[in-house]
């Protein structure tokens, strides 16, 4: 099944992880969102960015204001002028990239550095709140009121185009939009760069800002929105448990930055992990809903495992792209399953969407970087809200409740997206 | 410090993320306030939103300090 790995190795070179930046609803670094993703608490309330009474849902995983607990203070890393001309997304991106960075020690670089430096930063939506906004200023006040900065501050390359302008980073600059497989697209395309010397060194991430009104809207109107938790918003999200249904919608960014091997070892860098395998796949089947066998799924997994050259009892944790829906979460585990045959039972499979919703073109980015925090800590976070597993679950090892300890050698990590798009990662420790 | 004056500078602090101090009268919007032209295409719009008043594109071309902006409103506003 595995037999290419050692072309490949001939060929490509090695890709490893050096810096991580989150900004999420449960924290604006890195181990603050990981403590209580670790310590299950979950992101979710009512909306607080306009009133959302007569919406389809009320709720979501909002980041956090900067007097919170755990908010997000944007004036710490993004220009005051910048912050007043984009969308939300574009503030998260730059953040979290910035966190990357320094993290990996990478904000001084020398002009030659530089020129192999690049980002890969995307988003599925992009500027969702800004085009609402504006075009609600076009309706209103005529062509002459719209922003000239309208353009620039939605369009979903510009997260890459600030952070290369901030840092001066002149390698590839690049945007993945694959709608919810964007992140893991975004860091399996990066890596490729790499590998295939176009690159020694790119920030690679997605971001999210749509918890807007005609954002709501038009999710709650494609029935993929969780609407029945009211009460308690923080049961709203429950993978895999009977009573789901649908999606919790979250905000945020991930970045990683992803590094030539010998790049890295060079320089002394805390190498986090290294990424070895990536797969990507097509349902060619609906806009919305998954292939109803989950073929597109299994072949990304089934691509990024064979080129990993791993075997399937080498993963100890998969990050599942669980999103809380009623159709997706079963058809993901039956794809899961028919992957992993007997070795299903040594794997603990997880969804943090449980803790910080959906962050869309952002999730992929986040969620590999919980996997890394997972090897990292031998801890998998848990699923929340897991009362009532549906028939399919038994047997397999969903964490519910309560994070686990244990060997987290190497992990795998699910995306997939509206148009049919998968995308799957694994990373090992190293 | 005419009140003119006054609510330009406030615009142009919160516009360009400048230091109010540096919002002198003779400042250059480009060369000493650090805008571009989509900036200042902005700030003419802010401050016809903020006066009343009709900036057309070839007058607004020819505005290119703090002073240039207050004199052009304090003729112009209604």
């Amino acid at each position: 099944m595995f037999h290419d790995k050692k072309d490949l190795e001939k060929r490509m070179r090695r890709v490893v992880v050096t810096g991580l930046g989150l900004v999420t609803p449960l924290g604006a670094d890195v181990e603050t969102a990981w403590k209580n993703i670790v310590a299950a608490r979950s992101g979710a309330a009512t909306i607080t960015r306009f009133d959302a009474t007569d919406f389809h849902t009320n709720y979501a995983c909002e980041v956090k204001p900067a007097d919170h607990e755990y908010g997000f203070d944007p004036n710490k890393r993004v220009d005051h002028k910048v912050q007043r001309q984009v969308d939300p997304f574009i503030v998260y991106g730059i953040d979290a990239a910035s966190q990357a960075l320094e993290d990996a020690g990478l904000t001084d670089m020398s002009e030659a550095e530089r020129f192999r430096a690049g980002c890969s930063i995307g988003a599925g939506i992009g500027g969702l709140p800004g085009i609402e906004s504006e075009s609600l200023v076009l309706a209103a006040k005529g062509p002459k009121r719209v922003s000239p900065h309208f353009v620039h501050g939605r369009l979903i390359n510009l997260i890459s185009g600030q952070v290369s302008i901030k840092y001066g980073l002149m390698g590839p600059n690049h945007a993945v939009v694959t709608a919810c497989s964007t992140g893991a697209h975004s860091i399996g395309d990066a890596a490729r760069m790499i590998a295939a010397d176009d690159a020694d060194v790119m920030l690679a991430g997605g971001a999210e800002g749509a918890i807007c009104p005609i954002g709501i809207a038009g999710f709650g109107q494609a029935r993929a929105l969780s609407t029945g938790f009211r009460d308690d918003p923080t049961r709203g999200s429950r993978p895999y448990d009977k009573d789901r249904d649908g999606f919790v919608m979250g905000e945020g960014a991930g970045v990683v930055v992803l590094e030539e091997y010998e790049h890295a070892k060079a320089r002394g860098a805390t190498i986090y992990a290294e990424v070895i395998g990536y797969g990507l796949s097509g349902d060619a089947y609906h806009v919305t809903a998954p292939h109803p066998e989950g073929s597109g799924a299994f072949r990304s997994m089934e691509m990024a495992l064979r080129k990993s050259g791993l075997a399937l009892e080498d993963i100890d944790y998969i990050n599942a792209h669980g999103t809380s829906t009623p159709l997706g979460d079963e058809l993901e585990l039956g794809a899961v399953r028919k992957l992993f045959g007997s070795a299903m039972g040594g794997v603990s499979m997880s969804s943090t969407k449980s803790a910080i919703g959906h962050l869309l073109g952002g999730a992929g980015a986040v969620e590999s970087i919980f996997c890394i925090l997972a090897m990292r800590d031998g801890v998998v976070p848990p699923t929340l809200n897991l009362d009532n597993p549906s028939e399919n679950c038994a047997g397999v090892d969903l964490v519910p409740h309560t994070a686990k300890q244990r060997k987290v050698r190497a992990v795998l990590n699910n995306s997939f997206g509206f148009g049919g798009t998968n995308a799957s990662l694994v990373l090992r420790a190293i | 410090m005419s009140e003119t004056a006054d609510r330009v500078k406030k615009i142009v602090v919160e516009h360009l993320g400048v230091e109010a101090d540096k919002v002198t009268e003779d400042a250059s919007f480009i060369d000493d306030l650090g805008a571009d032209s989509l900036d200042i295409v902005e700030l003419v719009m802010a401050f016809e939103e903020e006066f009343g008043v009709e900036i057309p594109d070839d007058a607004a071309e020819k505005i290119t300090t703090v002073k240039d902006a207050i004199t052009y409103i304090d003729e112009h506003k209604g």
